[in-house]
């Protein structure tokens, strides 16, 4: 019998965070009590990157998109949409009341993206090799191994013009045809999924929704470049992403896609995994490769670049996650297809992770080109609870923040480095006028200072320095002189520095002392946090007339820093309060405000 | 064995008392897995540390003397990366994420709450050794932020003000 409906369940970490897996089970259960279990397919997919409305639940052929679904809500969609054939309406993801947005097109968050690293996610069960070879999957190997020479392949990433995703932005081809042109008789190609910049989770997502691609594109590069193995480095911190990578790379040996002689072509080639331990600098291409070696993962002077000289001394092809994925499209399609999406500058579309104060958080793929403007306001929805955008920080530790007026900019390589932040991996997080710039930026410090591995000491010591400083004017005890302290050590760093994170630790003060000066000074000459957010500068108060003495916030204060008896006015001692805010969250009418 | 068994946290309670010599056969166990691996010590320590929770100073020296590797270097590689231990950690190992998205919506007062709640500062475990408190650098679970992270378990959206419900379950050993 044909199948009725085939209903997908987001398998992502945030989704299954919230319940997924329930609902996927109560979604089999109650297919089997009510009889159709035969009619329908339940599937489990990766993450379809609308993480705001999560647990998400896709239903075909309707394409009924039901949003924030409970496990107990599995019972209603079986009973009313599989077997009466009647939407939800409740469950449906409808923005504007007076317009019902029921199917995948009609929702704005997608209607701008342009899916080609997240081709499958939220679309196969990543857990199954089918789903994914009925999606042309390892069409692209076949091709290469039994059509194409190793030149051809190189040739064909040439007219493509892939640049590297995690973040230099460095010509793919032309790494991959350094490691070709050396004579070596072992070569190695290495996947980095050690994505460790804070809020960005592309790759992870990737790697959970589709990873028989990263599989496919490093055993392409393998056959091109003359390698035989791979190595997979990926952060502990993903273990579903793990999971579903060792039974992708099961199911491919068991299909002779990996291992000898792949597809009886004569050409064998295999994958091991690598945990990383907790070390964000183990995200530099060359620290990394020291991890596997089973080293402390110190970054090492380039040149020689591991291309040449890489793992073990030998020649070897990195490249990230996101970057892998592309590869397989490119061969498949062809690289004049892929070079006419994009900007001159950069080819081909990017994934970014937008967070922090945005309405939609999710993962979203757009062509390069495509203004912040769009992705924040359009794709992403604005800013949450009617607040006012005050900038878009990406990069992460190593990038900068842009404003208002820069919001038209087409993004691609070129255009960010231009404004003083950078590409990066893709975190894209979104700040409103309630947060500080400068503690923002301060937390960027702090992660780089903990992060540095120590080994050259303009990083290491210069870090420090930096965020030292940062403190003190936090604290309220900066002096104007501090700004060209700062500015100094900043240029000192970039210029001194071993590697990429000490080089780009200062990225984020010098763009902040550019665009927000003003709120720099504010923290230094009026000792004031515009924000409300740096504790030594502010105070929490109540306002007499909003105060009905409920008593909620004085019980709920960790140190009983709130005198009042009930029904009279409650009052905050100064001199108690640790400013941790819970009053402000507690109280229901709006009595508590900051100073 | 599989990658991935060698990060569940499900550490034996038995063997943070075990006399560390004991564990050595488990430890040449573990070694045997390796053998052939190159650059074998990371997986090495992580395998011992999902064993015993933790890294012994006699399990090192052991380690060191199975792979002829240098305690000084084992030690530098053990000190170096943030997920080895070489004290006991508490039953449970609480991370509050404070990455970039769950830092801006409210992940430093959760984790101060934490550590309130609990009396311990970053790094530290409770007394009765149920808690450790740690910090996690994205999930990458941002569309939930502020995110926890107890043992196995993401927990979305914490409030400050929730944090005490939150620990209940974890506190009369009825977690999931």
């Amino acid at each position: 019998m044909a199948l009725r409906n085939y209903i997908l369940v987001c398998g992502g970490t945030g989704c299954e965070s919230a319940g997924a897996d329930s609902i996927y089970k109560n979604l089999i259960s109650e297919c089997e009590l009510q009889g159709v279990a035969d009619e329908v397919q339940i599937i489990k997919t990766g993450c379809f990157g609308f993480c705001e409305q999560g647990p998400i639940v896709k239903i075909l052929p309707e394409d009924s998109f039901y949003v924030q679904v409970k496990p107990e809500d599995a019972k209603e969609l079986v009973s009313e949409h599989i077997v009466k054939g009647r939407e939800v309406a409740r469950l449906l993801y409808n923005k504007n009341e007076s317009k019902k947005h029921a199917k995948v097109e009609d929702i704005e968050f997608y209607q701008k993206q342009f899916r080609i690293v997240l081709r499958n996610c939220g679309f196969i069960n990543p857990e199954n090799i089918d789903e994914y070879v009925a999606r042309e999957g390892y069409a692209a190997l076949e091709k290469v191994l039994f059509e194409m020479t190793p030149d051809d392949v190189i040739n064909e990433l040439k007219v493509a013009g892939l640049r590297g995703r995690g973040g230099a932005g460095f010509p793919s081809w032309m790494k991959w045809n350094f490691t070709k042109q050396v004579e070596d008789d072992v070569k190695y190609v290495v996947c980095n999924a050690d994505e460790g910049d804070p809020g960005a989770y592309m790759d992870r997502s990737t790697l959970e929704g589709d990873p028989h691609s990263i599989l496919e594109a490093m055993t392409i590069a393998g056959y091109t470049c003359g390698a035989s193995k791979g190595y997979i480095y990926i952060r502990a911190e993903y273990p579903l992403a793990i999971k579903r990578l060792e039974i992708a790379m099961g199911q491919a040996r068991e299909y002779g896609l990996l291992g000898e002689d792949i597809l009886g072509s004569g050409f064998g080639f295999d994958i091991e995994i690598r945990l990383g331990a907790g070390a964000f600098v183990c995200g530099e291409e060359t620290a990394l490769l020291a991890s596997i070696e089973g080293e402390r993962g110190m970054p090492r002077p380039r040149p020689p670049f591991p291309a040449v000289k890489g793992l073990w001394g030998r020649p070897t092809v990195i490249n990230n996650v996101e970057t892998w994925a592309n590869i397989p499209v490119i061969l498949l399609k062809g690289g004049e297809w892929f070079s006419k999406i994009g900007t001159d500058d950069s080819k081909g579309t990017k994934v970014f992770a937008l967070t922090g104060k945005i309405r939609n958080s999710g993962l979203v793929e757009v062509p390069m080109g495509t203004t912040l403007r769009e992705i924040i306001f359009d794709i992403g929805g604005g800013i949450a609870n009617g607040r006012e955008f005050k900038a878009v920080q990406t990069g992460g530790p190593s990038g900068g923040v842009i404003t208002k007026e820069h919001l038209d900019t087409p993004i691609d390589y070129g255009s960010l480095t231009g404004l003083g932040s950078m590409m990066g991996s893709g975190g894209m997080i979104v700040m409103d006028e309630d947060d500080c710039i400068v503690d923002v930026t301060k937390f960027y410090l702090g992660f780089s200072v903990d992060e540095s591995c120590g080994k050259c000491s303009p990083c290491r010591i210069g870090g420090r320095s930096l965020y030292n400083l940062l403190d003190k004017i936090t604290k309220g005890d900066g002096e104007m002189e501090d700004i060209d302290k700062m500015k100094e050590i900043g240029a000192a760093m970039k210029k001194a520095s071993l590697c990429g994170l000490g080089q780009t630790a200062p990225n984020p003060i010098l763009s902040t002392l550019h665009y927000f000066e003003k709120e720099y000074l504010a923290h230094i000459k009026d000792k004031r946090c515009p924000a409300g957010k740096c504790k030594e500068l502010i105070s929490y108060n109540i306002l007499a007339d909003k105060c009905i003495g409920c008593t909620a916030c004085a019980r709920k204060c960790p140190v009983d820093a709130i005198i009042g008896e009930r029904r009279q006015l409650h009052r905050i001692d100064p001199d108690l309060c640790i400013k941790c805010g819970v009053c402000l969250e507690t109280c229901k009418f709006g009595a508590v405000f900051v100073r | 064995m599989a990658v991935a068994d060698s990060l569940s946290n499900n550490t034996a309670d038995a063997n943070h008392e075990m006399n560390p010599s004991d564990t050595f056969p488990m430890i040449d166990t573990i070694i045997e897995q390796y053998r052939d691996t190159g650059g074998a010590l990371i997986p090495v320590l992580q395998s011992t540390q999902n064993l015993l929770g933790y890294l012994p100073k006699e399990s090192l020296q052991y380690i060191s003397r199975a792979l002829k590797i240098p305690y000084s270097e084992v030690t530098g590689v053990v000190t170096f990366y943030s997920f080895f231990s070489t004290v006991p950690r508490g039953k449970h190992v609480i991370r509050v994420c404070l990455g970039t998205a769950c830092y801006v919506r409210g992940g430093k007062d959760v984790l101060e709450t934490f550590s309130r709640e609990l009396g311990i500062k970053v790094g530290e475990t409770s007394e009765d050794r149920q808690f450790s408190l740690e910090i996690g650098r994205c999930f990458g679970a941002c569309g939930l932020a502020p995110v926890v992270m107890i043992d196995e378990d993401v927990h979305q959206r914490v409030k400050p003000t929730k944090i005490r419900e939150l620990l209940v379950p974890y506190r009369n050993g009825e977690e999931s």
